[in-house]
């Protein structure tokens, strides 16, 4: 009987040592495609910090290295050409769009996952919508609201709308309130805190992730917002946005390569910063929205 | 009692009050005014005149109506298929490195980060026809490279190459997904003996399909809105003085292969100052919008509204 099971370690070694060879194999295969996509997504970032240290004239030909380095590109970008300005202009719009609607969103989402009241389903089903809504279906007559009131042309229709709450944020921090256990609110209650304190000391503190994440996405979007700025500020340049600026640059600073490119890598600079020192926010709030099957 | 109800109430209500209003001024507001300016006709200088069905009649002989509309299609049949396969195909990836995976992880993310003008920028350059560093690589590999963003065949395929560039957050998503799959469904079919591609097959994208459905609802709304870089590339690429608001007069180059909807209702409505008849595309595209929004509200848990 044993004879029988035991297999001569000569054929028992072959199929183990075929599977580790295999194994390595596909390690390797892995490895080396994940190798070449690393390059492939880096290479257009790479490409455009390269052109934005070239010489104009040597932007303008097939070269990948600069022959010689010109850093100061950074420097003349913001000195000849409004660059400063645009990024001011972007600067207070993301900021205060950021902290305007965190601060309108915050006490809706938190109705939404731990209030009950009639109607709750109702709002959080048009709130779904709103935020699934291609905001070119609401374009024409919120630009017609804005130019009744003569705020076209500045950064106040793209601001103001903040104290209402954003839909996507509210959205956002309803799915992480969520995850709080009501437990925590309940004995604030017990203690005979109101609603309000209840969200200022209690909720507040344990969502502070929840909350970064929404922060950084609404800041991220007004960053990046190109169809807004073109809608209310292109008519007035002293209100463009660095997005509006920069596809509109190679115009006006027509053959300029390399500082159209040091524009554009400034532009993508700061985000990929944040990004680094936030990034477990940041994951963390994208899976939110991708929600748990 | 009823003294505490309606305090509660009102605490709620103090809750909810930005939001609402916000509801009400940026969204329901607008909306109703978009119906009925649809059946308007009038321009920023003139009152609205009552003309009935006319403009969605009009949009019957609309040939360029019909080009944007093919173009979205276009979009929406390639470009999110293609965008969901390559984040399923770079989340099997990551899961399956063992050495180096938050590396990758975040390298492959990265492209997210950059703001979709600048990105279109760069594409149009690295592709630029001839001089541009791809065409200059395929030519060293025997390849005569195509015309990418100048070339009517290959604009929207070159705009797809970015998206699936930019593929980062859904990658996340569908990380999450995959990660989330029970290992003893895993190992279950290992001891029956299935292979790789089994396992994938049968156990993996069955349990993320809910992501799949969410990916791809929200990626057609995404389509339908589709404005930034089509417009940017449109602009870089032909090469015209394009400054501020006038950029439309390069929207769809070359040849309308990039004029998808939202481009041609911007179009008609702050070009043309078309505004009634705008309205009227804008009430088409809610109408799509909403339909694909009611699917996933149907289908998915997280957005029906109950407590997960």
């Amino acid at each position: 009987m044993t004879a029988l099971l035991e297999t001569p370690p000569a054929i028992a070694d072959l199929p183990a040592r075929k599977i580790k060879r295999q194994n390595r194999l596909a390690w390797i295969a892995k490895h080396s495609i994940a190798i070449v996509l690393v390059i492939m997504f880096l290479t257009p970032v790479i490409y455009l910090v390269l052109l934005s240290l070239m010489t104009s004239n040597q932007a303008l030909t097939s070269d990948y290295w600069p022959n010689t380095w010109h850093p100061e590109n950074y420097v003349k970008v913001f000195r000849s050409t409004p660059l400063p300005h645009y990024l001011l202009n972007t600067v207070i719009y993301a900021v205060s769009s950021t902290v305007l609607t965190l601060a309108s969103s915050v006490p809706a989402a938190y109705a939404l996952a731990k209030l009950k009241f009639r109607g709750r389903n109702a709002l959080f089903l048009t709130i779904i919508c709103v935020m699934m809504l291609p905001p070119q279906v609401v374009t024409v007559p919120l630009y017609l609201m804005w130019a009744r009131y003569g705020l076209t042309g500045s950064l106040a229709p793209l601001i103001i709308p903040a104290l209402f709450g954003d839909a996507f944020c509210i959205f956002l921090l309803r799915q992480f309130l969520l995850t709080i256990p009501s437990e925590y609110l309940d004995a604030a209650r017990v203690d005979g805190c109101g609603e309000w304190r209840t969200l200022l000391r209690v909720v507040l503190p344990m969502a502070r992730p929840g909350i970064a994440a929404a922060g950084l996405f609404q800041f991220f979007f007004c960053w990046n917002d190109y169809y807004g700025p073109l809608l209310y500020t292109s008519e007035n340049e002293s209100s463009w946005t660095l997005t509006l600026g920069l596809a509109s640059f190679r115009t006006v600073h027509h053959v300029d390569w390399n500082l159209v490119t040091a524009a554009t890598v400034l532009a993508m600079a700061p985000l990929i910063v944040i990004f680094f020192f936030a990034q477990r926010a940041f994951v963390q709030g994208i899976t939110l929205t991708g929600f748990k099957g | 009692m009823s003294a505490i109800r309606l305090r509660r109430s009102l605490t709620t209500l103090s809750f909810l009050a930005p939001a609402l209003i916000g509801i009400a001024v940026f969204f329901v507001y607008p909306l109703i005014s978009a119906v009925y300016f649809s059946f308007t006709k009038f321009d920023l200088l003139s009152v609205p005149q009552w003309v009935g069905l006319d403009n969605y009649k009009r949009m019957a002989d609309d040939p360029f109506l019909l080009q944007s509309v093919r173009n979205t299609l276009w979009m929406v049949v390639v470009f999110v298929p293609a965008r969901i396969v390559g984040a399923i195909g770079l989340s099997m990836l990551l899961t399956q490195l063992r050495r180096g995976a938050g590396f990758f992880r975040t390298v492959f993310y990265l492209p997210a980060l950059v703001p979709p003008v600048a990105a279109t920028i760069a594409f149009v350059y690295l592709l630029k026809p001839g001089t541009g560093p791809v065409d200059h690589f395929l030519e060293k590999i025997g390849i005569s490279g195509p015309l990418w963003f100048n070339s009517p065949t290959w604009a929207k395929p070159s705009l797809v190459l970015l998206g699936l560039w930019a593929i980062g957050d859904l990658m996340v998503i569908f990380l999450a997904a995959v990660l989330g799959v029970p290992e003893s469904l895993y190992e279950a079919a290992s001891l029956d003996g299935a292979n790789a591609w089994h396992k994938f097959r049968s156990i993996t994208l069955p349990s993320i399909q809910p992501v799949i459905l969410f990916a791809a609802v929200t990626g057609v709304i995404y389509t339908l809105q589709y404005f930034d870089q089509a417009a940017v590339a449109g602009s870089i690429a032909s090469g015209q003085a394009t400054v501020g608001a006038g950029i439309s007069q390069s929207f769809g180059y070359p040849e309308g292969s990039t004029f998808t909807y939202p481009l041609w209702l911007y179009t008609v409505g702050f070009r043309y100052n078309a505004l009634g008849y705008a309205n009227a595309l804008a009430i088409a595209l809610f109408v799509v919008a909403l339909s694909v929004t009611v699917i996933l509200m149907r289908r998915a848990k997280a957005f029906s509204g109950e407590e997960s």
